[in-house]
C-alpha cells in the first residue's frame, strides 16, 4: 500500500511536488520557445508576428505562469543545492521561505512590468 | 465515558478497514487502543508490539495515513472527530491486519553494507574516538536508529523505485562510513551509489518528517551523495 | 547503465544546475527589462545580432538545459510511469540531442 495526502503534508513535500511539476512544465515549453525564437530565420516579420500573438490577454497570463514556474524552478533548486551540498543544519524551511519570497517577487516584478 | 470510532486494517493486501469502538481513557495511546480491540473484542486481530516503551521498534503502523510508533502516540494528538484510523506500515507487504512482512526492509540494510566490518584485530589496542571529533559526532547524528521502518513506510521514493535502498538502510550506511574504525568503506560507498542508492533520493524529507528519534535520514543521504562521488572521481565507485 | 555512469549524471544534473542558476537569474532580469513596453522584434535583434556577448551566454545556457532537463526527465518517467532499461536512457539521449539543436538553431536565428 501506498502514502496518500495525508503521509505528504508536510513543507519538504509541497516543495518537491512544486519542483517537479515546474521542471515537467518547463521542459515542455522549451521547445515552443525555441521554434519562436527560431522564426527570425524567416525574417523579422516573422518574429514579429508571433510576438502580435502573444499580446493577447491569455497569452501574456500563461507568460506570467511560465516566469513563475521558471522562478520557483531555479529558487527551489538552489535551495535543494544547498542542502545536498553544505554542511547539513536545520535551515531546511528558512530556505523554503526564502524560495517562495524570491518567487513571488520575481512574478509580481513581471507582472508589474508587463501590463 | 466517550467512545472511540476506530477504523481498523484487517486482512491481507487487498483487505478493508473493519470499525470498532473503543472506551476512550485518560492517557491512552493508539497501542492502548489496538490491544483493547485484539483482548477484548476481537481476539484474531494480529499486531506487532513489545517493549511498549519506544525502544524496540516494533509497533510502527499509519496512524490516520502517517507512520508513527504506536506505543509513544497518544490517542489525543491525533484522534480527529472521536476517531482513528490505524492501518498497516506503507511500502512493505501486508501480512495480517496490521503486521507487514519487513523482511525486505532489512535486507536492504545488508544490501547497503549495515555490517561494521572491523580494520583492526583482537590483537590491537582499543580505537580511541574523540567523542567531539567531527567523523564522531556525524556517527551521533544518526546512531539511535532503532530499525522501526517509519521512515520507510513514509517514504514516496521507495513506493516510486522499489529497488531504492530507502532511508534506514541509507543512514546506516552512512554512520559506518563515519566510524574511524570501519575497513569497508569503499565497498560500502560502491553498494550505496547510483539510482538504487542515496542518488535516487529527492530530499522530500519525509524520513527526517516522520522519524519518531528525530534522526535526519535526509543529511546523511546529502553526506553519501557527496561522498560516493568523490568515490567514483577517484574510480572507487 | 553503471552505477557510476548513474552517479555522473546525478553530478552532472547538479553542476548544470549552478550554471542554469546564474543563467536563469540573468535571463529573468532581462525578461523583466525586455517587456517593459512590450516586445517587438527590432527591439530584440537589436539587442542579440551580431553580440558575442549574448551568443556566449546564451549558447551556455542552451547547454546547460540540454544536460539538466533531460536527466530529470529520466527520474519522472522511471518513478511516475515506471519507464526503466535501455530505452529510457536512448529515449533520454534524444531529448538532449534535441533540446541542445533547437536551442541552437534559436540562438542561431537571433544572433547571426
Amino acid at each position: 500500500m501506498r502514502n496518500d495526502w495525508r503521509a505528504r503534508s508536510h513543507a519538504g513535500w509541497w516543495a518537491f511536488l512544486v519542483h517537479r511539476v515546474s521542471g515537467i512544465l518547463l521542459t515542455l515549453f522549451l521547445p515552443l520557445h525555441f521554434l519562436a525564437l527560431g522564426l527570425a530565420l524567416e525574417g523579422e516579420a516573422a518574429l514579429d508576428a508571433a510576438l502580435r500573438w502573444t499580446e493577447q490577454p491569455l497569452v501574456k497570463a500563461a507568460e506570467v505562469v511560465l516566469v513563475v514556474l521558471l522562478a520557483a524552478h531555479a529558487a527551489g533548486g538552489i535551495r535543494l543545492l544547498m542542502l545536498e551540498f553544505l554542511p547539513w543544519r536545520e535551515w531546511h524551511k528558512t530556505l523554503l521561505a526564502v524560495a517562495g519570497g524570491v518567487t513571488l517577487a520575481v512574478g509580481v516584478g513581471f507582472l508589474l512590468n508587463l501590463v | 465515558m466517550s467512545v472511540l470510532q476506530v477504523d481498523v486494517w484487517r486482512g491481507g493486501e487487498s483487505g478493508s478497514f473493519q470499525r470498532f469502538e473503543v472506551p476512550r481513557l485518560e492517557s491512552q495511546t493508539v497501542l492502548d487502543v489496538v490491544t483493547h480491540i485484539q483482548r477484548v473484542l476481537d481476539p484474531t486481530l494480529s499486531y506487532r508490539f513489545a517493549c511498549r516503551v519506544g525502544m524496540c521498534g516494533s509497533c510502527a503502523m499509519t496512524v490516520n495515513g502517517r507512520a508513527r510508533w504506536t506505543c509513544r502516540t497518544h490517542v489525543a494528538e491525533v484522534v480527529a472527530g472521536g476517531a482513528l484510523e490505524i492501518a498497516p506500515l506503507r511500502n512493505l507487504p501486508v501480512i495480517k491486519d496490521l503486521v507487514t512482512d519487513m523482511r525486505e526492509f532489512f535486507d536492504k540494510w545488508a544490501a547497503a553494507r549495515g555490517q561494521f566490518r572491523p580494520s583492526a584485530s583482537r590483537k590491537d589496542d582499543f580505537a580511541r574516538v574523540e567523542p567531539d571529533s567531527p567523523r564522531r559526532q556525524l556517527v551521533d547524528a544518526g546512531i539511535e536508529c532503532i530499525g522501526c521502518g517509519v521512515c520507510y513506510a513514509a517514504c514516496d521514493v521507495v513506493s516510486w523505485n522499489p529497488e531504492y535502498l530507502g532511508p534506514a538502510a541509507l543512514n546506516r550506511a552512512w554512520t559506518l562510513v563515519n566510524d574511524v574504525r570501519d575497513g569497508a568503506r569503499d565497498e560500502r560507498l560502491a553498494a550505496v551509489a547510483g539510482d538504487a542508492g542515496c542518488h535516487a533520493c529527492h530530499t522530500h524529507m519525509s524520513c527526517t518528517e516522520r522519524c519518531p528519534k528525530k534522526i535526519s535520514p535526509t543529511a546523511a543521504i546529502a553526506g553519501l551523495k557527496r561522498a560516493t562521488l568523490g568515490a567514483a572521481l577517484k574510480g572507487k565507485a | 547503465m553503471n552505477t557510476r555512469t548513474q552517479v555522473y549524471l546525478w553530478a552532472a544534473q547538479r553542476m548544470s544546475a549552478v550554471v542554469l542558476a546564474v543563467c536563469v537569474l540573468v535571463h529573468l532580469g532581462t525578461l523583466i527589462y525586455a517587456v517593459q513596453g512590450g516586445l517587438s522584434a527590432t527591439e530584440i535583434l537589436g539587442r542579440s545580432r551580431g553580440s558575442a556577448a549574448w551568443a556566449a551566454f546564451y549558447g551556455v545556457f542552451v547547454l546547460a538545459v540540454a544536460v539538466h532537463a533531460p536527466i530529470g526527465l529520466r527520474s519522472v518517467l522511471a518513478e511516475w510511469l515506471g519507464w526503466r532499461g535501455t530505452g529510457l536512457d536512448a529515449l533520454v539521449i534524444v531529448v538532449a540531442l534535441a533540446i541542445a539543436a533547437l536551442g541552437m538553431r534559436a540562438l542561431w536565428a537571433v544572433i547571426a
